[in-house]
């Protein structure tokens, strides 16, 4: 499969890479995907007192997009609102990286991922 | 641009150049280009001459008579010109065939279209583990109206070698033809079919270092195989596949044949040890497994997990090798590789795997290569893979409650 020059770029230096502390009040955690479906996305957003993000951090395993997806939004929700940040749609994703049709689903999963990591750290300050 | 190290030689092999220049000199005005089915003159006669000489070759490493040999276009084609034919010519006589779930989708495909004939078709489960299918299952299965056993010779993805001399014995006490795809065997595992009760074998040239495009059916003349044809025409080869014969494309399927009789024993034993070389040293990584039984495989073979690394990624990253995986997103499907489904592997095995497949020009360089080549490509995308920190923590992956999407 021939895949775009952002997809490469992303899956050969994926940007911020690794874990937050699950139990820090400040960090919010998503876990999405299914083994059985060949990917599974953890993404982690680290929130400071104005509920800006300013730190967010992925782990993938999946295909090369799935892998880029998550990369890439990392970078996006770094510096936005928790509201911004929910407000990114998959199809910027596969637009920006140019997925080829087969691999739109690896875009949905960086959506959702985005969303439960949102989720649970809403869920974390009652809201 | 450095090519990759070609690592799919079950995919497909490079032409022996040896074979190549057989080939060529059946193209050209000055060579041997002349219509084999010409009857009237010498360009004729030497096209013919010529196929019949590589109908010879073929005929000998298999150990049959080369009237039994029936040119196609592949094993595609023989897989279909076997399925159907049989069906088409003994319907009277019964309606029950047997073939296994790994079986190529040549074999599946024509099944599936007999099913919606009329046929019964049972697909047999492989061996858990082993991927093997064993003669007591066949014989298990058999009814009394059971036409036909089709079954692969060599797997395609894992490597793994069908006793077809044990289950030869049991469908010929019944009564009952046998039928064996041979793609992936030829020049890589003897076959005596004077000794064996196979009826029917496909071949192709294109896994034995001959061109694609090419192929054969043997057709067991004692006792006597029927068939009916599939492709109406000239009349060519006893009326069972008519169309003109491309005398360069046999004559280049009969020099690879001819030259895996006089090489093959060297040359399996050789990629043995390279094979065996990969294996020991891609242990040095923790959670990877071999797919398909160990000992029972062809040579050329290695079919490995990497669990908590996905295949594409892998291949990805592997991008100085050309290798296959059977996971899904290698295939348009999204369904991980149903072979590895068949031998019971979880999907993330079957997502994690890759297969290496060695032939005629892997060196031992090429194997140090792809050792640490591989290597450093699982690790770098273990530490990526929150499976493997999942794991790394003790976690049973197993365990947790995943939410298909």
């Amino acid at each position: 499969m021939a895949y775009s020059d952002k997809v490469i770029d992303h899956y050969e230096n994926p940007r911020n890479v690794g874990k937050l502390d699950k139990a820090d009040e400040s960090v919010g955690t998503g876990m999405v995907g299914a083994p059985a479906c060949g990917d599974v996305m953890q993404l982690q957003i680290k929130v400071n007192e104005d509920g800006i993000i300013e730190d967010a951090r992925f782990k993938t395993y999946g295909c090369g997009s799935a892998i880029a997806s998550s990369s890439l939004v990392t970078e996006w929700v770094k510096g936005k609102t928790l509201d911004q940040a929910a407000s990114i749609k998959n199809t910027q994703i596969a637009q920006e990286l140019a997925l080829p049709p087969v691999k739109i689903h690896c875009s949905v999963l960086a959506e959702d991922a985005i969303k439960a990591a949102i989720a649970d750290y809403r869920q974390k300050h009652g809201a | 641009m450095k090519r990759p190290i070609y690592l799919d030689y079950s995919a497909t092999t490079p032409v022996d150049p040896r074979v190549a220049e057989a080939m060529m000199n059946c193209l050209r005005v000055e060579g041997n280009f002349g219509n084999p089915a010409s009857r009237s003159h010498f360009y004729g006669w030497q096209a013919e001459e010529a196929v019949e000489e590589a109908r010879g070759h073929v005929a000998a490493l298999v150990n049959a008579d080369p009237r039994e040999i029936v040119w196609t276009s592949g094993a595609t084609e023989s897989n279909n010109l076997a399925i159907k034919g049989v069906a088409g010519f003994y319907k009277s006589k019964g309606k029950h065939i047997v073939t296994s779930k790994i079986e190529h989708k040549a074999v599946l495909d024509a099944c599936r279209q007999l099913e919606r004939e009329g046929f019964e078709v049972t697909y047999l489960d492989p061996e858990p583990g082993t991927g093997l299918i064993h003669p007591a299952a066949v014989e298990a299965v058999l009814r009394d109206d059971t036409l036909l056993v089709s079954l692969m010779h060599v797997n395609n993805e894992i490597g793994t070698i069908t006793d077809i001399a044990a289950i030869g014995e049991v469908t010929r006490a019944r009564g009952i033809l046998f039928h064996v795809d041979a793609a992936q065997s030829t020049g890589k595992i003897d076959i005596d079919l004077d000794a064996m009760k196979v009826d029917l074998m496909s071949f192709c040239a294109h896994k034995t270092y001959g061109p694609k495009g090419v192929g054969a059916l043997y057709v067991r003349r004692k006792p006597r195989v029927r068939l009916e044809a599939q492709i109406h025409g000239g009349g060519h080869e006893r009326g069972m596949r008519s169309g003109t014969l491309a005398t360069h494309q046999l004559v280049g399927m009969g020099e690879a044949f001819r030259l895996a009789k006089l090489e093959m024993h060297e040359e399996q034993a050789r990629l043995r040890v390279l094979r065996d070389k990969l294996w020991a040293g891609l242990q040095g990584l923790e959670q990877v497994f071999l797919n398909g039984d160990a000992n029972q495989r062809i040579a050329g073979n290695l079919n490995v997990s990497f669990n908590f690394v996905e295949g594409e990624s892998l291949i990805m990253a592997l991008k100085e090798l050309a290798v296959s995986s059977g996971s899904a997103c290698t295939s348009a499907s999204l369904e991980p590789s149903y072979v590895l489904r068949a031998l019971g592997l979880s999907d993330e095995l079957a997502h994690s795997s890759i297969r290496f497949t060695l032939g005629r020009f892997t060196t031992e360089d090429d194997i140090d290569f792809v050792i640490g080549h591989a290597s450093q490509a699982v690790n770098r995308l273990r530490d990526l893979s929150p499976l493997w920190d999942m794991y790394k923590d003790g976690v049973d992956i197993s365990s947790v409650e995943w939410v298909a999407h």
